[in-house]
């Protein structure tokens, strides 16, 4: 029988996203459903003299005010759940709404319930609050110099943390190097922007003390975890659904304040409650991503052996920590300093600082794009101080397949590899000389073509729950599934990831049909309610295939090795004389002595005959955790062409080559590489969040924010290569990030080579035209 | 204060009583309960409230509902009435045309619009065609895809129909 395994079926999810049958956050309706507002600081820094609600209260369909003084002895503060060890971390209390300050424009300060929608909105109005404004900081760097304003009282020069990452001997390195290149970057803040904005629906049994949630979530158990903590809940009174779901990219990681608020008014009014953000709104309470200034350098000899690497980085925390916050610019940025290279002396140096900004936190790669971004661009960098050509000073350094796993100099251990396979790939697809020489031939022309290459890994398949504890994670990142058959051989598994557009109810189904030999339509995944799924740690850090999966394997093997017993019993064989063949367990030599799975589901769940031993029904469950991480990698190129007189960048091709072992969905994860590419191309080119110097957001909307429209983008050329991992028993790893960890410093990397001949260094992101039409300017003396 | 307003939405007539700030896109979603008709922003960028009003793509998010009265308005619940996906629709599933799906609706129905401008689009019209709806998952080609296949289908079943 053909295997489903590496099969590009169509995805299973698409008919009800397609015909708006789909159901969101926002689309639940409840009977007596009242909705709720939040006001939200238009000060990035203020201290509550008064917040009178009174005119708020008898207004028209208003049934409740809450402001932070009514609140504060109820719940308690919105936790940080990544505590990172050894970096004198402060996380001070992040209030549901503020009772003293405000910190960043979006700060809750009340919440309004009323009958409809518009009531509640107009009803914002009527909240009068005496702000005592204060001084802004947005710049993480300038936050920990001496003058600038302390967010919290408790965390001096607003240095939430000091982290260090080290292995080797990076002074003694730079000391006797013979080439060093250093250079500042900047790593701009970026507003994740899931086209379904956050929401929540909150409904309360009073008489079984029950909340039941509904969250834009991307983990529902930690969402339930977290509300109960916040509301004082125990944690199996709380049943968090989180329904379908328009996009994440991390921004549905983190619990925020909002939906605890939900949860608050929904059991102290006894009625259900919905609240809904706007894309506004979202834009200034939904977290950041990024937000990295960074002093980077590398050094090595003059033929092209890279020998250290050091930095020293800013990381905007925004103002309060979030969900996994401290984690990202530190565990997931700074250990992958040594990128896809065997590089041996590497310091690294993280501070995380509070801003009057909104909370910063994992956006698609989270952490790994600005790790990658740094280490690529000093290795461009570096080639052209020694004068090499950059893929040749890559090939020197990446680490050889046979190494692998491989220990790299900040402590991480690659699972597997086989980068110069992937390289060669890629300058095979873009015709690396062949273009070397155009760009030749279009110099002499004065035309301006550049072509950019990144070899990068990442870490991800979060990932083996005693690192997570070692790394202060406050969860684990095992993975779980049930499978559960029913008598006539259907059958349902719950998994503790949650998937929002990955495709999983498709490639998990895969992995089970294939096991049982059942048609994929007998095969249905259910993921997002705590109520029915096992525990599980939730769809972020490429780890839903890569651990969820893995335990949907693992349990479905379980189920066959128990029909196998009942199979054994029913044909009067032993198990040993059994074998699978063609969805049927068959006694061997003899085709016709055989049971075919759906007997088995039958025979288990009636329990009418079954051996000694064997308890009636067929389900299984398992609890995957990995041994360790798993790190894709591959070669993304990318050619351009500068306009110098407008600094306007044309993408001529766009090859990316990515290996994420074994392709369970091809066209599943072509999508995904498409996708992540586009994503960081809009980072590369022309996404940013702006502050002004009062801590205003001025790309408030998505009038001002500039996501990438389909016009503005390229087509991605997509291939790939195959190395399994030995971590998890389908030997796959992580590919939902891969897309924006390397694009980003593919295109930059291009531009700045177009540029070179005009003696352009580096330009920071993102690459507008104005910005790359200065950096012209500026490096040919005139006047910017 | 609400104002009287009658419309056909997917084939059905309703008469409403809406408040004359009402935008189309909530009377749809809370009236009429069609929540396949999406909210992605505030500012008529994104595109995901897309519904077609007398058969031209519109904003729904842009529209006041009572500037649709005696007016008929298709949403993506009315693509298939019967069942039957419409050649968009299917060729959005076949060609891996979504991910997350939020703004799936509204691509769909802009797409039913701009086939009925443009039969035959390049992708670069395509592109240009869409350039209203946001997508953050895709990146777009696999929708450029989709909507040149069914472009290909549309144009097949007007010339079957033709010589039929």
């Amino acid at each position: 029988m053909a295997t489903l395994f590496g099969s590009g079926i169509k995805r299973r999810e698409d008919p009800r996203l397609i015909t708006g049958a789909a159901t969101y956050t926002d689309d639940v309706k409840l009977p007596g459903l009242l909705f709720a507002a939040i006001h939200r600081s238009p000060y990035a820094h203020a201290r509550l003299r008064s917040v009178d609600v009174r005119k708020a209260r008898s207004a028209p369909g208003v049934v409740a005010v809450y402001t932070g003084a009514d609140i504060k002895d109820r719940v308690t503060p919105v936790p940080c759940a990544w505590n990172i060890p050894d970096s004198d971390l402060k996380v001070p209390p992040h209030p549901l709404l503020a009772h003293d300050k405000v910190r960043y424009v979006g700060d809750g300060v009340a919440l309004v319930v009323a009958r409809s929608r518009a009531a509640a909105r107009d009803a914002l109005d009527l909240i009068e609050v005496d702000y005592d404004p204060l001084e802004a900081i947005t710049d993480p760097e300038r936050a920990t110099q001496a003058g600038a304003p302390r967010l919290h009282e408790e965390v001096p020069n607003n240095i939430g943390f000091t982290w260090k990452v080290s292995g080797g001997d990076a002074a003694q390195a730079f000391a006797s190097a013979d080439v060093k290149v250093a250079q500042k970057i900047l790593q701009p803040r970026l507003q994740p922007t899931a086209i379904e904005p956050r929401a929540a629906v909150g409904t309360y049994n009073a008489a079984t003390g029950q909340l039941t949630l509904w969250v834009t979530s991307q983990n529902p158990h930690i969402h339930r975890f977290l509300c109960s903590v916040m509301l004082k809940l125990p944690e199996h009174k709380v049943r968090v659904i989180s329904p379908e779901v328009g996009g994440g990219f991390g921004s549905k990681i983190p619990v925020y304040a909002d939906e605890a608020l939900v949860g608050f008014a929904a059991m102290d009014l006894k009625r259900p409650v919905k609240w809904t953000e706007d894309r506004s709104e979202n834009y200034k309470a939904t977290i950041h991503g990024r937000d990295h200034i960074e002093y980077v350098e590398l050094c090595g000899t003059k033929d092209g052996r890279i020998t250290g690497l050091r930095t020293r980085v800013y990381a905007g925390l925004g103002a309060y920590a979030s969900t996994a916050g401290p984690g990202v610019p530190t565990i997931l940025h700074g250990l992958m300093y040594s990128g896809a290279y065997t590089i041996a002396n590497i310091d690294g140096t993280v501070h995380g600082v509070y801003t009057t900004t909104t909370p910063v936190d994992a956006y698609r790669g989270a952490g790994r794009p600005e790790a990658t971004f740094l280490v690529e661009r000093l290795v461009d960098l570096y080639a052209r101080e020694i004068e090499m050509d950059p893929v040749d000073v890559r090939r020197k350094n990446l680490i050889p397949k046979d190494k692998f796993p491989y220990t790299v100099a900040t402590g991480l251990t690659y699972d597997s590899g086989n980068y110069e396979a992937a390289l060669d790939k890629a300058l095979r697809l873009i015709d690396y000389k062949t273009f070397r020489a155009e760009q030749e031939r279009a110099r002499r022309e004065k035309r301006y073509l550049g072509i950019g290459v990144t070899t990068y890994t990442e870490i991800c398949g979060l990932g083996p729950s005693q690192v997570a504890g070692a790394v202060g994670f406050g969860g684990g990142l095992y993975d779980s599934a049930i499978v559960r058959v029913y008598p006539t051989g259907v059958v349902r598994v719950y998994i503790g990831v949650k998937p929002h557009g990955q495709g999983e109810e498709t490639t998990f189904a895969q992995i089970v049909a294939d096991e049982f030999g059942v048609p994929i339509e007998n095969v249905e995944i259910v993921a997002g309610d705590t109520e029915t799924t096992p525990q599980g740690w939730g769809t972020y850090g490429s780890r839903t295939t890569a651990v969820g999966g893995a335990a949907v394997k693992l349990a479905a093997q379980r189920v066959k090795e128990k029909s196998k017993k009942i199979a054994a019993h029913l044909l009067e064989a032993s198990e040993g004389d059994l074998e699978w063949k063609d969805g049927r367990f068959v006694v061997k030599g003899s085709p016709d002595q055989a049971k075919s799975f759906g007997d088995l589901a039958l025979a288990a769940n009636v329990a009418w005959n079954l051996p000694e031993g064997v308890e009636p029904g067929l389900e299984a469950s398992a609890f995957f955790d990995p041994s360790n991480f798993v790190y894709p990698f591959g070669t993304h190129i990318c050619t351009v062409e500068v306009a110098v007189e407008t600094g306007e960048v044309t993408i001529l091709r766009y090859v990316a080559v990515d290996d994420c072992g074994p392709q369970i969905n091809p066209m599943i994860v072509e999508g995904q590489v498409q996708g992540g590419v586009v994503q960081g191309l809009g980072e590369a080119l022309q996404e940013v969040a702006v502050y002004d110097e009062d801590g205003q957001l001025l790309t408030g909307t998505l009038m001002d924010y500039a996501v990438p429209k389909a016009s503005q983008m390229p087509s991605i050329e997509v291939d790939h290569t195959v190395t399994p991992t030995q971590v998890n028993p389908l030997g796959v790893k992580g590919v939902g990030e891969t897309g924006t960890i390397a694009s980003v410093p593919t295109l930059v990397n291009a531009v700045c080579d177009a540029l070179a001949p005009l003696g352009v260094r580096h330009i920071d992101k993102p690459l507008t035209p104005a910005r790359v039409w200065a950096a012209i300017q500026q490096a040919q003396g005139g006047a910017r | 204060m609400t104002q009287s307003l009658t419309i056909t939405v997917n084939g059905s007539a309703h008469t409403l009583e809406v408040e004359p700030r009402a935008l189309l896109v909530h009377v749809l979603r809370e009236d009429l309960n069609l929540t396949g008709t999406h909210v992605g922003c505030d500012t008529s960028q994104c595109g995901a409230c897309t519904v077609l009003l007398d058969g031209r793509a519109v904003k729904s998010c842009a529209v006041l509902a009572v500037q649709t009265d005696g007016r008929e308005i298709t949403t993506i619940e009315g693509l298939a009435p019967n069942g039957d996906l419409h050649p968009l629709q299917r060729a959005f599933w076949e060609h891996h045309g979504l991910q997350c799906g939020f703004c799936t609706p509204g691509m769909i129905l802009t797409a039913v619009d701009l086939l009925d401008e443009h039969a035959d689009p390049s992708d670069e019209e395509i592109r240009r065609g869409i350039e209203g709806n946001y997508c953050r998952c895709t990146g777009y080609q696999n929708i450029v895809a989709a909507i040149k296949a069914a472009a290909a289908e549309l144009r097949a079943g007007a010339t079957a129909g033709a010589t039929r």
